[in-house]
């Protein structure tokens, strides 16, 4: 059924195409990644047509065996019909067997692409997306749904094929047998397209609404299990399950409303087939009896006409599956069709790291989330010259960890720009402009890998002597004497490691890049005072000849620095050295000054 | 033989090869066999509840069976006697009673069919929604170590790839099987009846069916395994390398990451593949066994016809039935995948429910009368490995509503002692007691709500503000949700974001500052009001204004508390009655924080330091 309707809908796909055709065109629109393979399914599909024919060459010869070499009594000529049989039968179970190998082989090729394809396309879309989507969500999409698109490029399809092929011969020998009844089956088509129809227009969403919802089911199991410390520490373990249960049941229920669907017209189309079964058999027993249709035609045409049954019935489940098919194929485009919004401009410039001088300057610098009308920073004007290690400080609030998610492009600021050595940032490559301009957060976020992989996240050919030096400038050696060394793998999220041993890893990873421009989060607020400073020391020397901005939240953290800017309600309110900053301003006296005082006080 | 054996080495090494699994993993000839009754068993445990279900299910499949067995008979019949009534009498009523039959037929067959999708699927969904949660609350309580190795990739992949590979098998399917069993066994008997010795010649390659059967579920079962496996180390990885993209597009990590995803993807699929190509051999060789079937039937019936042993009508009526008896099966080697999916997804989910619970909940839990928050460390030993020994043994008694500071380099044990005392983990030797009560007979209810930590995690659910504060009292009212942000401090930058409370943190609370998730937790550890309170590193995002803040705060919550305060900025610890330092696990000065300063020991020392850095 699905293969003449699959073509038509290139025209449709720029100009908004309403619901339910897009639907039908984004599963159109997975073509490009079956084009590699194209050869492979020729080949395929030629083979499934063959098998179908291998399978309906072997009854007429075991036919003739009966009518010949049996009613003849000749056992020599039966032995060779048997060797036919035999023949085409072992022919039959070749190709069935070559077909479902490369069938299976095809199908799984093309979805670990698409999968491969979809993950390339998350990596670039932009953090503001990725807060808004769970992950689970996005899990479903590259697991399940690839899972339904594949299994109807395998089976769906591929029955829809062989079947629409089934039902158009046996109709045209239908028609040759006895034009009047064939009408009569043909018409029975006309209701089976209706409730066809309708099945279209319920079961897609229903089957749409079933997938979303197992996308939260995912996303609250992940949750669970990535807050688990947070769960058990509050005894929140019945409430979360209790949530997880909410969705579960949600997720059931939507599932039993599609098969709902499904099972008011599935139901249907054997009937009808059965119900138009009987009128033949009715009306042309009463032809037979006046003569005008011979039993043997008659037999033939009910004897066809069984075999259309099957198709029939199993139309239901084939549309089924096509129609999960599209939905998946439409949740997957969700994601294919969000353009990044942070990417390289067409011209986009590469700077050599060694010319760079690193001198940044925030020209008016505006930015507000999207769905927010009131914007975090508002009109940042800031120079940090070469060389120098500029700080910030600033209140909860005021958009230090927004600001310094600028200069990598991590978030592109809503007005004004970014000047790298005078280049508008945005009018740098991407990945070139994040080699030069490395970020590290106060949220070490390391991955279940060696720490060497770790650390050298964004340096891939940093070797050994590069990684020991920076674990030195971070105070992060305790890693020898971890199980392993350098080869132990941390948990999830570096969870076994302490929060002051996590954040001198992600430290030691920024330092290992060696960027031009060194951009901190608090990288320091984990350590103890002790730490603290022999971090600083050693930070001292690669901070020399590096541009730094760096968020700070402590006096001491304020040592690192040349220069401090103070953010205030998105703006920068003063910039001068520290000393000057105590005495020229309270709201900086307020932000940084010794906290102990005022306890006491 | 993997495409990621040239990459292996990113994994780096861990503590055991099987640090990160569960029994389900193992592949060893017993294990296998154990797996296979361990997931017979779950299934068993998921159909118990809807045994009538299932039965009436099983009564509308054989109903249907004969209704469609109806369909050749009446035919037959029409053709044998409705026509020559007509024909020869004139007589309508034979082909009458066979048309209102048909139509009864198509009325009947919608019935079951109706009936049975809309009643399997009931049942299949309440099975899936039931070991969905039962697979939820096991992971709740297994312990934090567990999940440390086991990853919420995996479970996330139990929740979704495994559940999705069930519910495939349970809502597909079983009609064809039973369908075809059905028709497997009527067949046979049919066949028997008709003509026994015909019947044994054709039924000689059943043997050979079995053994291919036999041959598919041996090889598929590790194939099936490995592709569940490999599809589970896809899903940790992608689940990891999402919650982290920041930090992969910071560091220019993509190209890395997409080899490293690639090489899992590429896994998967071969992985996935095998079993399916195995399923190819299995359902071309079923095919070619009921060519020969064929073959067999036609030599031994066409001599028997010869020999005038049996009619010729009865040789091609068992041709017919030949192929009646192998299409269905032909279908369901299609199912065979599935099964096999489905059995090893099952397998995966009866070890996760098999799992040993380390810090399990008493069987007859104590009751703390009346609480205090004295807390009693009775010899407490504690490692997390054999040959690193945290805690040698620590004796330390905290009378209730006393606030103590522990202080200590890296390693000292700060933090483990924070995680005994909120029973992350239970004491290799020793005792550790509230109010009396060695927390093992503590009942969960009872030890969080009088115990609680809060981290440097900060670890924000989906959803608003309000609601990630209300977590510390499910079902506080606004009022009190907002008096708890005020307390702490966290009330200004919550009014100043656009929805206020009702903000949307976003994933993580990527919304939100460290600093600002910091204080939310804070609220919310407020509006719990525990006995203990534990404060472990609690206010290291903190900037001044708000560190004073809730240093302010601290002193009113903390005053008829008992409270341990873990802190590398002294000025959260000098808020304690006394301060606790520790080396190696052992107490090595003990006293109120000025007494230590004047004492001129190690605490004397760090407070020193303290004081230089702030300038």
């Amino acid at each position: 059924m699905g293969s003449e309707r699959l073509k038509t809908p290139e025209q449709s796909e720029t100009d908004a195409p309403p619901p339910r055709r897009s639907a039908l065109t984004n599963l159109w629109r997975i073509k490009k990644y079956l084009h590699p393979y194209r050869y492979r399914l020729a080949l395929l599909w030629s083979m499934v047509l063959l098998n179908i024919i291998s399978g309906l060459s072997i009854p007429p010869v075991v036919g003739a065996a009966i009518d010949g070499p049996i009613s003849d009594g000749d056992m020599r000529r039966l032995a060779v019909f048997a060797a036919v049989v035999a023949g085409l039968g072992a022919a039959d179970a070749l190709l069935n067997l070559t077909r479902r190998y490369m069938q299976t082989t095809t199908a799984m090729a093309i979805e670990a692409d698409i999968r491969a394809a979809l993950y390339e396309h998350l990596q670039r879309l932009h953090t503001g997306f990725h807060d808004r989507w769970q992950t689970g969500q996005l899990l479903a999409r590259v697991t399940a749904d690839l899972g339904m698109i594949r299994r109807f490029f395998a089976g769906g399809m591929i029955f829809a094929i062989s079947s629409t092929g089934m039902i158009t011969i046996i109709l045209g020998q239908l028609l040759f047998i006895e034009w009047r009844l064939a009408l009569v089956v043909a018409a029975s088509a006309i209701p089976l397209f209706l409730i066809g129809r309708g099945f279209f227009r319920n079961y897609l969403p229903a089957a749409r609404a079933e997938q979303d919802q197992s996308g939260e089911v995912a996303s609250a199991a992940e949750e669970a299990a990535l807050g688990i410390r947070a769960i058990k520490a509050l005894g929140r373990g019945p409430l979360m399950a209790a949530r997880f249960e909410a969705e579960a049941a949600e997720l059931r229920d939507r599932g039993v409303r599609k098969s709902l669907i499904a099972s008011r017209s599935w139901s249907a189309f054997g009937a009808i087939a059965s119900a138009a079964l009987g009128v033949v058999l009715v009306a042309g027993s009463v032809m037979v009896a006046n003569g005008s249709l011979s039993v043997g035609n008659l037999t033939a045409f009910i004897m066809l006409q069984l075999a259309l049954l099957w198709p029939i019935e199993a139309s239901g489940w084939v549309m089924a599956h096509g129609n999960e098919a599209m939905t998946a194929a439409d949740r997957v485009y969700d994601v294919f069709d969000t353009e990044p919004a942070i990417k390289d401009r067409p011209g986009a410039k590469v700077v050599d790291r060694a010319s760079v001088r690193g001198e940044l300057v925030f020209e008016g610098v505006r930015f507000g989330f999207e769905d927010d009308s009131r914007e975090v920073l508002r009109g940042v004007d800031l120079q940090v010259r070469p060389g120098e290690t500029l700080a910030i400080a600033g209140r909860t609030g005021s958009g230090k960890t927004t600001l310094v998610s600028l200069p990598s492009r991590l978030n592109d600021p809503t007005g004004g720009r970014i000047l790298l050595d005078g280049t508008d940032i945005r009018d740098l490559q991407l990945a070139n402009l994040r080699s030069v301009v490395t970020t590290a957060f106060e949220e070490a976020t390391l991955f279940s890998m060696s720490v060497r992989e770790n650390l050298a996240l964004g340096r891939p050919d940093a070797d050994e002597r590069d990684l020991l030096e920076a674990l030195r400038v971070a105070q992060a050696e305790f890693v020898h004497d971890l199980p392993y060394g350098l080869d132990t793998r941390i948990g999830e999220q570096g969870l076994s490691l302490s929060g002051g041993q996590r954040q001198r890893l992600a430290l030691a990873r920024a330092v290992v890049v060696k960027p031009a421009v060194l951009v901190l989060d608090d990288p320091l607020s984990a350590l103890d005072v002790h730490t603290e400073e022999l971090v600083e020391k050693a930070l001292e020397h690669v901070l020399k000849d590096t541009t730094a901005l760096i968020v700070v939240h402590r006096p001491s953290t304020v040592a690192l620095a040349d220069r401090v800017a103070l953010l205030h309600e998105g703006r920068i309110a003063a910039v001068g050295e520290h000393s000057e900053l105590m005495v020229s301003s309270p709201e900086y006296v307020d932000v940084l000054s010794a906290a102990s005082e005022e306890v006491s006080a | 033989m993997t495409a990621t054996d040239k990459h292996a080495s990113w994994r780096g090494r861990a503590e055991s090869a099987e640090a990160d699994r569960t029994s389900a993993e193992l592949d060893d000839a017993e294990s296998i066999k154990e797996l296979r009754t361990q997931s017979r068993r779950l299934l068993g445990s998921m159909m118990r509840p809807h045994k009538r279900a299932i039965g009436f299910l099983v009564g509308i499949l054989v109903v249907q069976n004969f209704v469609t067995m109806a369909t050749p008979i009446l035919v037959m019949y029409g053709i044998d006697h409705g026509i020559p009534a007509i024909s020869e009498r004139g007589d309508y009523s034979v082909i009458g009673w066979i048309g209102v039959s048909f139509a009864l037929v198509a009325i009947l067959e919608y019935l079951c069919v109706r009936l049975y999708i809309a009643q399997s699927a009931k049942v299949s969904a309440a099975m899936l929604f039931n070991l969905r949660n039962r697979v939820f609350k096991k992971f709740q309580r297994l312990s934090v170590s567990f999940h440390e190795r086991f990853t919420s990739g995996r479970v996330t992949a139990r929740q979704s790839s495994d559940m999705e590979a069930i519910r495939e098998m349970t809502e597909n399917g079983v009609d064809d099987l039973v369908l075809a069993a059905l028709n497997v066994v009527t067949i046979t008997v049919v066949m028997l009846v008709i003509d026994a010795r015909l019947a044994a010649v054709s039924l000689l390659t059943f043997p050979l069916m079995l053994l291919l059967g036999r041959w598919f579920n041996r090889v598929s079962t590790l194939a099936y395994r490995r592709a569940r496996e490999t599809v589970a180390l896809l899903i940790v990885y992608f689940v990891e390398s999402m919650g982290g993209v920041r930090a992969v597009q910071a560091y220019r990590r993509e190209e890395r990451d997409r080899e490293l995803f690639a090489g899992l993807n590429t896994d998967n699929r071969f992985a996935q593949a095998a079993g399916h190509q195995q399923n190819a051999f299995m359902s071309g060789g079923m095919r070619g066994i009921g060519h020969l079937a064929t073959v067999v039937v036609l030599l031994f019936g066409g001599w028997q016809v010869m020999q005038g042993n049996t009619e010729l009508g009865v040789l091609a009526a068992f041709l017919l039935y030949m192929k009646r008896f192998f299409d269905p099966l032909n279908e369901l080697v299609q199912f065979y995948n599935v099964l096999q999916s489905a059995t090893s997804a099952l397998e995966k989910i009866s070890g996760v429910l098999d799992e040993e619970i380390e810090v399990a909940e008493p069987e007859s839990p104590r009751r703390i009368e009346r609480p205090r928050g004295e807390l009693h460390f009775d010899g407490v030993r504690f490692q997390y490995r054999e040959d690193q020994v945290v805690l040698p043994g620590l004796d330390l008694l905290v009378p209730g509503g006393q606030t103590i500071a522990l202080v200590g380099s890296t390693g000292a044990g700060k933090t483990t002692i924070a995680k005994l005392v909120s029973r992350f983990y239970d004491p290799k030797a020793g005792a550790l007691r509230l109010d009396g009560v060695d927390l093992r007979e503590l009942s969960e209810a009872d030890l969080r709500s009088g115990v609680v930590m809060i981290t440097q995690e900060n670890f924000l659910f989906n959803g608003t503000i309000a609601e990630n504060i209300e977590l510390g009292r499910p079902g506080a009212s606004r009022e009190r949700v907002v008096e708890a942000a005020k307390v702490v401090g966290a009330h200004e930058f919550i009014e100043a974001l656009p929805e206020g409370y009702d903000t949307h943190v976003r994933k993580r609370g990527g919304r939100l500052s460290a600093g600002q998730r910091q204080l939310v937790v804070f609220a919310r550890a407020f509006l719990a009001d525990p006995k203990v309170l534990i404060l472990d590193e609690a206010t290291s995002s903190l900037d001044i204004p708000s560190e004073r803040l809730v240093q302010r705060a601290l002193r009113t919550i903390l005053a008829d508390r008992t409270a341990i305060i873990i802190a590398h900025r002294l000025s959260t610890v000098e808020i304690a009655d006394r301060v606790l330092v520790l080396e190696h696990g052992r107490i090595i000065e003990d006293g109120h924080p000025n007494d230590l300063i004047d004492h001129g020991g190690e605490y004397a020392t760090l407070h020193r330091q303290w004081e230089d850095s702030l300038v």
